[in-house]
């Protein structure tokens, strides 16, 4: 049971995580492994080095159907995805009328469908979002779909034995394959930071598939605690702690999702904010931070200026295993946000010297 | 390891004459994974028995450390500080926290023998 009260749902790889050693935690209504035998500094480095399999079939599946799917779809996100080219997927996110984030997620042009990736945690609200705002456009959840990510450098030589065009692929690219005769949908993006792939495949295909991965040398089951230090490593936000309906994706330092004609023309929830933020600069930011000393500094960590007065907050922090010390991200006034500033973190009851970086930690190494 | 006493929290504590040596069991170890980072309370400190002594941080959260006794603590591993990872090599032996002045010894009566702490830990699982 978890805090809900409900028993947690299971993914269809739950059986082979039991028989690699996982520990369970719940998370988002599921029982999943946070890590298996190895550990999380050790699975952390292995995707650094090697590939990690990651089981995030908890996370939510969805087609929006219709000739005006991406004129549809843009009334709630501010990515441009009238320009997103066949098999190309692209990172944005829902908004609220303030400007503040619902979701992020992913969206592939699958041709026929858009196909949206989105967190496990808000999935349900998701699509009474989008069923309540779409018009034109049938919603499909795509319950029947598992998810599987390979990361880490050797992701494309391990898949590349199996699919002979995934080699070619760049980042931010999808296609429709068959490994070994299990049907797929395999793009080119993932949450490490890392080069490496996520696979899209049914439910009763899927463990067969990750048996089938796991198999191939240097690739290692990785549970959710590494997948956490290395997205905070690769500085990508969280939804629930760096992402709220509070912050805006300019605040976030997302910017770059939104284009020159969804800025101009606007037409998704909260534009009004996002464009004036874009235009004057927003009152805060996101900003890497890194702990003079050891201790990490952790969500809601009291971020302070000189004089003691707390000026922001830790939106996601711990040890980076890669970096090989604390690392943390945070939300600081623009006053403070310029790399080099000196701020200090309030870490039960003691403050601890800390510097503005830029992000990420860790350089990302995407097949670009 | 003989002459180590246990305490529900997961702490041991070895007596060396007047002082105890106190630190976290192996199974505490083994639930929390990869200990990253360890805060020891300064030596001078007085605390009491299930008084908050130290800190340990996995990779995935931070976790209090009680001492099992009362007293002055009079020394903390230094080796922690550049090695934490010692606490998962070996926690019941050089992963020790802290060493503590007895405040009372007879309160290392009200804790737990090995075989005491073995069935605790086992009516956990």
């Amino acid at each position: 049971m978890d805090s809900s009260g409900q028993t947690p749902k299971r993914t269809p790889l739950y059986a082979l995580h039991e028989e690699l050693g996982a520990k369970f935690v719940p998370f988002a209504g599921y029982a999943m492994p946070v890590q298996y035998r190895q550990g999380i500094l050790a699975e952390h480095r292995h995707t650094r080095t090697q590939a990690g399999l990651f089981d995030v079939s908890h996370m939510g599946q969805v087609v929006v159907v219709g000739v005006n799917a991406a004129r549809a779809l843009e009334a709630l996100v501010p990515g441009d995805l009238q320009a997103l080219a066949v098999n190309h997927v692209r990172y944005t996110m829902f908004t609220n009328d303030r400007g503040g984030v619902l979701d992020d997620l992913m969206v592939t042009n699958a041709e026929e469908h858009l196909f949206l990736v989105v967190n496990a945690s808000r999935k349900n609200e998701d699509l009474a979002h989008l069923e309540g705002h779409i018009r034109g456009c049938g919603i499909g959840p795509r319950r029947e779909l598992a998810l599987l990510a390979l990361q880490g450098p050797t992701a494309a030589a391990v898949l590349g034995r199996m699919v002979r065009n995934v080699a070619t692929m760049k980042f931010m690219t999808s296609i429709i394959a068959s490994i070994d005769g299990i049907a797929c949908r395999i793009s080119r993006s993932g949450y490490t930071g890392e080069d490496g792939f996520e696979i899209s495949v049914r439910d009763e295909r899927a463990e067969d598939l990750a048996r089938r991965l796991l198999k191939e040398p240097g690739v290692a089951p990785i549970g959710l605690g590494a997948r956490d230090s290395l997205r905070l490593e690769a500085g990508l936000c969280l939804y629930g702690q760096d992402l709220t309906p509070d912050i805006t994706p300019i605040e976030a330092g997302l910017a770059w999702t939104i284009s020159k004609r969804r800025r101009g023309e606007g037409g998704f929830p909260g534009a009004t904010v996002i464009t004036g933020q874009l235009r004057d600069g927003p009152a805060r930011r996101r900003v890497g931070l890194k702990p003079e000393g050891r201790a990490p500094a952790r969500e809601h960590t009291p971020v302070v200026d000189a004089n003691g007065q707390m000026v922001g907050e830790v939106s996601s922090g711990g040890f980076g295993p890669t970096v090989g010390g604390p690392v943390a991200m945070a939300y600081v006034p623009a006053s403070h946000a310029k790399v080099g500033s000196h701020i200090g973190l309030s870490i039960r009851g003691a403050v601890h010297p800390a510097s503005v970086v830029s992000l990420p930690f860790v350089p990302h190494r995407y097949a670009k | 390891m003989s002459g180590l006493k246990y305490t529900q929290e997961h702490e041991w504590i070895l007596r060396d004459g007047n002082v105890g040596v106190v630190g976290i069991t192996d199974y505490a170890q083994g639930q929390l994974g990869d200990v990253v980072y360890v805060e020891l309370p300064s030596a001078g400190t007085e605390i009491e028995a299930g008084g908050q002594a130290a800190i340990v941080e996995s990779v995935k959260a931070a976790s209090e450390v009680y001492s099992p006794v009362s007293g002055k603590v009079v020394a903390v591993n230094d080796d922690l500080a550049d090695n934490p990872g010692l606490v998962n090599e070996s926690a019941e032996g050089d992963g020790w926290f802290f060493r503590i002045e007895l405040g009372d010894p007879s309160e290392l009566d009200d804790l737990m023998d090995k075989a005491a702490y073995d069935a605790f830990i086992a009516g956990l699982k």
